[in-house]
């Protein structure tokens, strides 16, 4: 592919650049970060939905089926293969979503907030009282191999690392480019005014359907990344309580470019650390009044105080100038 | 066919469990069909009123005095909770977001949800609380060799008189029709001299009072634990979604069924019980996309 | 001439309102056809049917006399029968370009594309023509928002025009602007849209305007039509003249900015 973008240039800079991290920071930071990069991409879910308008409520109801794709395959056929787990939670995503996306499709703003999480919380409800799936408690999945190579204890963390790290950023510039795409622009034409995208000839409901697999795949494939990384899966991972924090996320770090709600995820379970460590019972107070001062002061996101080009508005007319600018003489 | 016993079993039960349903959802749907507020936190408001019931009634049982005050002491802790945390919301955060876009406003009302999580564990730490004394009182009775407590059936009880009295309010006094007019059209009836701002006022803290007080009245027949309010909100979105948001009749309705659903799979099989509460939510939304008593919407073009 | 598009016995109810009867209405290709009526004759039902964003309660619409009663709005559009609104339905918080760019890019592609850049120096000079073939290229980097009802019903009829139709509906293209800039507003619509064979149907209260730019007209009148024929014909009808221009027009008079009745 060529005619990379800023962004697009700027995630394959990134790859060394975090794969380093992983082998000179100290363990317990690559730890969270590791972590980060899973939920993270269940944030960009979340995200690439809000682009076109529409907040889930429910994402981690593919964040939860990739994981359980991931640890069933484990458990059922003793499958540990990286790339076979990854395609396994890819394939449950999608046809989950593909199903489900007809029902999604047809309700918009609260209406989708709650159902998307109405339909995580039926998963939540049968994995619960699942006792074969280790009901509320989950169970563990295996050490992960590689095309049948199984990395030795002392180095399994930094390879899964940084297997890990490629999916993560492959997963980010493809997400870029949907949303430089046709489709990506009818996301955010849906947001605007859904009578004139059927005015011009496009079905709105085909549109939040294709938005709404393509978030389940990103999130499955952070559900899978994320079992891995902790070796354990349980019910929690589709509670909606945990949806809601990637809403959290997506609010905190801004909708403006793919970037924000991996660095808003990684933030987010740093300042968790502490926070926990100082004020143990406070932690959603300051969960909560952050998110509510972000909507009041900040309502693109802290990475409109990052960008140059802050969030939604002026998004397209940049890269339109952009695109013009060798042209010259136009004003 | 069902056996007899499991029949009546499923029949007091869902009765039961509709009860709990309604008044834990009716402020929901209130304060969306007046405000058009989706308030997730309404669940903080289940959690403290419950925690407020189970907390009080304990203290006042060590005193050792009768235990027929302790249903007072219920709808008491519900108001002074319902009326405190409802105030200090609408009044210190909410007003200055009205007129913002509802899907914002839900954001809102999750992060107050948050924030109510953790007051509620500030002040009442993280053990949980029972306070079973209300419940035994009145003793039980047997329905066809079933033991039932007869504080369930009072509660059934009074699911029906608050449906009943706010089912009055609303059509039949003066305040109430001035609220028709208000959820009708908000502009028309500020520049009318009708007082919106109260009206909103009142209202959310009438659902706050009535969350509260679905926790407070559940409170002797569960433990009260942290999550509680989390739990809860799942279900009363199931309920109002089924009715139709912002309908009080659509949650009585709505409550009956996802009550005789839960019932129904708790009897037959377990493993389903949350299951069966969406099942029938997605069957009713397949027929009727916005719920049984959707609120119209005007022409676009 | 062809006839493009034919309806017969078009009715709609909304339960006992009856807000169009009976609408047999023959568009030929590339005509210009003006539409008059008090607010509630039922022209835009008339619109909204016939672009099939309300099903008729019966009767039936012909393209090219391809039955299409039923299908819906976007099919139609693909179709060729485009239109612009009353109120613009345009992306607020997005440029003027981005509007137009969003219109082509759909307009160009019948399947999705999920992974290719839409923004290419091509369609920005193909969106950027098109402004300037409205006369409005000028704004092109302006968020909407923060732009005159006039110029934003010229975007919203410019993304009507981005896929050539065959048949295009102008609901009340110079409603909300100013009553000097009208007439050169039209001006600048028509001589746009001449360039192209497409068929112009507009819903206009200005008869100085239909007089102008209308060969022929049709008046709307209780959700039936009231007349149809050369626009000298209509607007000499008695009944048009008591029920829709109203007393106020004269023929050759100056004093005609007409409003709805209602």
């Amino acid at each position: 592919m060529n005619n990379l973008d800023r962004t697009e240039l700027g995630f394959i800079a990134a790859l060394p650049l975090l794969i380093a991290c992983g082998l000179l920071l100290p363990q317990w930071i690559v730890n969270y970060i590791h972590v980060s990069l899973g939920t993270g991409l269940v944030a960009l879910g979340v995200m690439v939905q809000m682009r076109a308008g529409l907040v889930s409520f429910g994402q981690g109801l593919y964040f939860c089926i990739g994981g359980y794709a991931a640890g069933l395959a484990g458990r059922l056929w003793g499958l540990s293969d990286f790339f076979l787990l990854i395609a396994l939670g890819i394939a449950a995503g999608l046809v989950v979503s593909f199903l489900l996306g007809f029902l999604l499709r047809r309700y918009r703003r609260i209406f989708y907030a709650m159902l998307s999480l109405a339909v995580s919380m039926i998963l939540f409800g049968l994995l619960s009282s699942s006792e074969e799936l280790g009901s509320t408690d989950g169970f563990n999945l295996p050490a992960t191999s590689y095309l049948g190579w199984l990395p030795g204890q002392s180095v399994s963390g930094d390879v899964l690392y940084v297997a890990t790290c490629i999916p993560t950023v492959i997963c980010a510039i493809l997400l870029h480019r949907f949303l430089r795409s046709p489709m990506g622009y009818v996301g955010e034409a849906l947001r605007e005014n859904e009578i004139r995208i059927e005015y011009l000839g496009m079905s709105a409901r085909k549109a939040v359907h294709i938005i709404y697999v393509i978030a389940a795949v990103v999130s499955s494939i952070g559900g899978v990344l994320w079992a891995m990384a902790l070796g354990h899966i349980d019910p929690e991972m589709t509670n909606w309580v945990t949806s809601a924090q990637f809403v959290f996320i997506a609010i905190l770090s801004g909708i403006g470019n793919v970037a924000a709600p991996l660095f808003g995820t990684l933030l987010l379970e740093f300042i968790r650390v502490y926070a926990v460590e100082i004020a143990p019972d406070s932690w959603h107070i300051i969960v909560g009044s952050v998110m509510l001062l972000i909507i009041v002061f900040l309502p693109r996101g802290l990475w409109s105080l990052v960008s140059s080009n802050n969030g939604l508005k002026n998004k397209f007319t940049h890269r339109v100038k952009a695109a013009s600018e060798p042209e010259g003489a136009r004003s | 066919m069902l056996p007899m016993l499991t029949a009546i079993a499923i029949i007091v039960d869902g009765l039961g469990f509709s009860a709990w349903l309604f008044l834990s959802s009716v402020g929901l749907t209130l304060i969306y069909g007046v405000m058009r507020i989706l308030n997730i936190a309404h669940g903080g408001f289940y959690a403290l009123g419950a925690y407020s019931a189970a907390w009080s009634i304990g203290l006042y049982s060590q005193t050792g005095s009768t235990i027929a005050l302790t249903f007072l002491l219920i709808p008491v802790a519900a108001l002074v909770a319902g009326v405190v945390s409802g105030l200090l919301i609408e009044r210190g955060i909410l007003r200055f977001m009205y007129g913002k876009d509802e899907i914002l406003m839900v954001l809102v009302t999750y992060a107050i949800f948050l924030v109510l999580e953790d007051v509620t564990k500030l002040i009442w730490g993280t053990d949980s609380y029972v306070a079973y004394q209300p419940a035994f009182y009145f003793g039980s009775i047997d329905v066809l060799g079933i033991p039932y407590t007869v504080y369930r059936f009072i509660v059934i009880g009074v699911a029906a008189v608050v449906g009943a009295a706010l089912w009055w309010a609303l059509n039949y006094t003066r305040s109430g029709k001035l609220l028709m007019v208000v959820i009708e059209d908000r502009e028309v009836s500020a520049s009318l001299g009708i007082n919106v701002t109260l009206f909103f006022t009142v209202t959310f803290v009438v659902g706050a009072v009535l969350g509260a007080f679905g926790g407070a009245v559940a409170a002797p027949e569960i433990s009260v634990t942290p999550g509680i309010g989390a739990e809860i909100i799942v279900l009363a979105f199931a309920v109002i979604v089924i009715g139709g948001m912002g309908s009080v009749g659509g949650a009585m309705i709505g409550a009956i069924i996802v009550g005789f659903a839960r019932a129904f799979s708790v009897h037959v099989y377990p493993p389903a019980e949350l299951f069966s509460i969406y099942l029938v939510m997605a069957v009713v939304l397949a027929f009727r996309p916005y719920g049984l008593f959707a609120l119209a919407e005007g022409r676009k073009i | 001439m062809t006839v493009v598009l034919e309806t017969r016995g078009l009715e709609k109810r909304f339960d006992a309102v009856v807000a169009a009867r009976d609408i047999n209405a023959e568009i030929f290709e590339s005509e210009v056809l003006g539409i008059i009526g008090s607010n509630g004759a039922g022209k835009t039902t008339f619109v909204n049917m016939v672009t099939g964003y309300l099903q008729p309660s019966s009767g039936q619409i012909l393209y090219r006399g391809r039955d299409i009663t039923g299908m819906e709005t976007r099919d139609i559009t693909r179709l060729g029968i485009c239109r612009s609104f009353q109120i613009p339905q345009l992306f607020l918080e997005l440029t003027a370009l981005d509007n137009v760019l969003i219109a082509l890019s759909v307009a160009r592609e019948r399947r999705p594309v999920l992974f290719r850049p839409v923004v290419t120096r091509e369609i920005v000079d193909e969106a950027l023509e098109l402004l300037a073939k409205f006369r409005i290229e000028h704004v092109a980097h302006q968020e909407v928002t923060a732009l005159p009802q006039g110029v934003r019903k010229l975007i919203d009829i410019a993304m009507a025009t981005v896929a050539n139709p065959d048949l295009l509906f102008l609901d009340e293209p110079t409603s909300g602007v100013s009553a000097e800039e009208k007439m050169d507003m039209m001006e600048v619509l028509i001589s746009a849209l001449q360039s192209t064979n497409t068929a112009v149907l507009f819903i206009e209260h200005d008869m100085e305007i239909i007089e102008r730019f209308s060969p022929r007209v049709m008046a709307f009148y209780e959700g039936t039509i009231l007349a149809d024929g050369p626009t000298a014909d209509v607007l000499r009808n008695e009944k048009v003249r008591e029920f829709v221009v109203g007393q106020e027009f004269h023929r050759n008079g100056t004093a005609a900015t007409m409003k709805g009745t209602a």
